[in-house]
């Protein structure tokens, strides 16, 4: 019976293994789902946006069927999503749960805010290091300056 | 240093920037020696540049290089359309080494990932040029013993300068006092002031330029670029307050030396020249034994 009513809750299909990626800012899940490339995903993939979040009002979830993110895969979402939660399902039970982490390294996703950059005029793709993890700055290994959290823009 | 690329003034530790400037004096004594006769050094500069690209082709056929090359991207195969990658995977195969100039940053980080030999950054666009802040390097510690625990003041467009900004980043290994004198709109960026605070260094920052002449070991001086303002009124306003005369040299220290980075344009008044505390021309002459310290090294013919 209780099992029933929980289901009756879930706006989103549960799944029977892989990750679920909860509280995503809700104008922000096409970027996740860019981020992390699952527009090509073959297995099940289940989106849900603009629902009702007790914490965040409105917010969006992803479900992932079969497939486990390495860590550095997954926390280059942190830049869109930092209030995303991150649950491992097996067997349709939590296995796990963590908060994303903004990595100290980003590679190929962001585009470097200088437009002078070697990056933005040949075909090289971007590295940077986070050198401010709370105000979000990162440094171009190229050009060496600093792109900040107004300034991010997704390749 | 033997095969490592030189591309930011940090890619080098404190120490082997001591090694540099060390050899470079062994050079100064004795700047004709035919130590790299079997070798061939590329320099391509897409962008033009007379002082370095001359001051680096004069070290390299010093010490008995072959030279090749292009001085400007219209007489190469970028204006074919070819890739910065293409460009310097096929010149890896003709040389020893490169040395190379560029518009755009991270073009030399980028070149020196893919080359096959090291390379020096000549330049790349408004980030980093080592070999300027090697010289710069090498006449401060020629002029004043040492480079520990100065006063160097900076003068002129600290925001857009590309030798300040290395300058600064290479001094705060060194327990430096620095004194910042600009316009408030060319002040220096919080990016390079970073540096300064990590290595707990003080920094003061002036608008007027007679405040610091006293303080002063270094005087630094660079130039103010009219495009570098929306409004040419506001130019006008600042171009002559950031002018070194004679005059103002008086009560500066004994040991006060000064440096620009050069072409000057009005910064420094003519009559400047002839005051022993000028030093400028000399600092250009010292590049050559800087860049034949570098190719040197880096080609491991020295240790």
């Amino acid at each position: 019976m209780e099992k029933e009513e929980l289901r009756k809750e879930l706006k989103v299909s549960a799944i029977e293994n892989g990750t679920v990626i909860d509280h995503i800012p809700s104008q922000s899940v096409f970027q996740v789902i860019k981020i992390l490339n699952l527009s090509e995903y073959k297995n099940q993939l289940l989106i849900g946006t603009n629902l009702d979040s007790t914490k965040m009002g409105k917010k969006g979830i992803i479900k992932v069927s079969n497939k486990f993110f390495r860590s550095d895969e997954i926390n280059k979402i942190a830049l869109v999503a930092p209030s995303a939660t991150l649950i491992v399902i097996k067997n349709f039970k939590v296995v796990d749960k963590s908060k994303v982490e903004i990595p100290d390294y980003i590679e190929k996703i962001v585009t470097c805010f200088n437009p002078n950059c070697i990056t933005n005029n040949e075909d090289v793709p971007t590295r940077f290091t986070v050198i401010d993890k709370k105000d979000l700055k990162l440094r171009c290994h190229y050009c060496e300056k600093i792109t900040a959290r107004d300034n991010i823009a997704f390749r | 240093m033997k095969n490592k690329s030189l591309v930011s003034i940090n890619d080098f530790t404190r120490e082997e920037h001591v090694r540099i400037l060390e050899l470079a004096g062994v050079f100064e004594k004795r700047p004709k020696q035919r130590i790299l006769a079997d070798y061939v050094i590329a320099t391509l500069f897409f962008e033009p540049s007379t002082r370095t690209r001359l001051s680096f082709e004069s070290a390299a056929t010093r010490l008995g290089a072959q030279v090749i090359g292009f001085t400007d991207a219209a007489s190469s195969s970028v204006q074919k359309g070819e890739s910065l990658r293409d460009t310097i995977l096929t010149v890896s195969n003709y040389c020893d080494l490169i040395v190379m100039r560029h518009p755009k940053e991270g073009s030399a980080r980028f070149a020196s990932e893919v080359a096959k030999v090291p390379v020096i950054n000549a330049g790349d666009g408004s980030n980093q040029h080592p070999t300027q802040t090697l010289l710069d390097l090498y006449s401060i510690r020629k002029t004043q013993g040492t480079l520990d625990k100065l006063n160097v003041a900076f003068v002129g467009d600290l925001k857009y300068g590309r030798t300040v900004h290395s300058l600064v980043m290479a001094l705060c290994n060194y327990n430096t006092t620095f004194h910042l004198v600009s316009p408030l709109e060319l002040k220096l960026p919080s990016a390079v002031k970073i540096h300064i605070k990590e290595k707990n260094l003080t920094y003061h920052q002036y608008t007027d330029l007679s405040e610091v002449i006293q303080k002063a070991d270094i005087l630094y001086m660079t130039r103010i670029q009219k495009e570098r303002f929306s409004d040419p009124l506001d130019y006008e306003k600042v171009k002559s307050a950031y002018v070194l005369k004679n005059s103002l040299l008086e009560g500066a220290k004994s040991n006060l030396r000064v440096l620009h980075p050069l072409p000057r344009v009005n910064e420094i008044a003519t009559d400047v020249d002839d005051n022993p505390k000028a030093y400028y021309f000399t600092q250009a002459l010292n590049g050559v034994f800087v860049r034949q310290a570098l190719l040197a090294a880096i080609l491991g013919v020295v240790d």
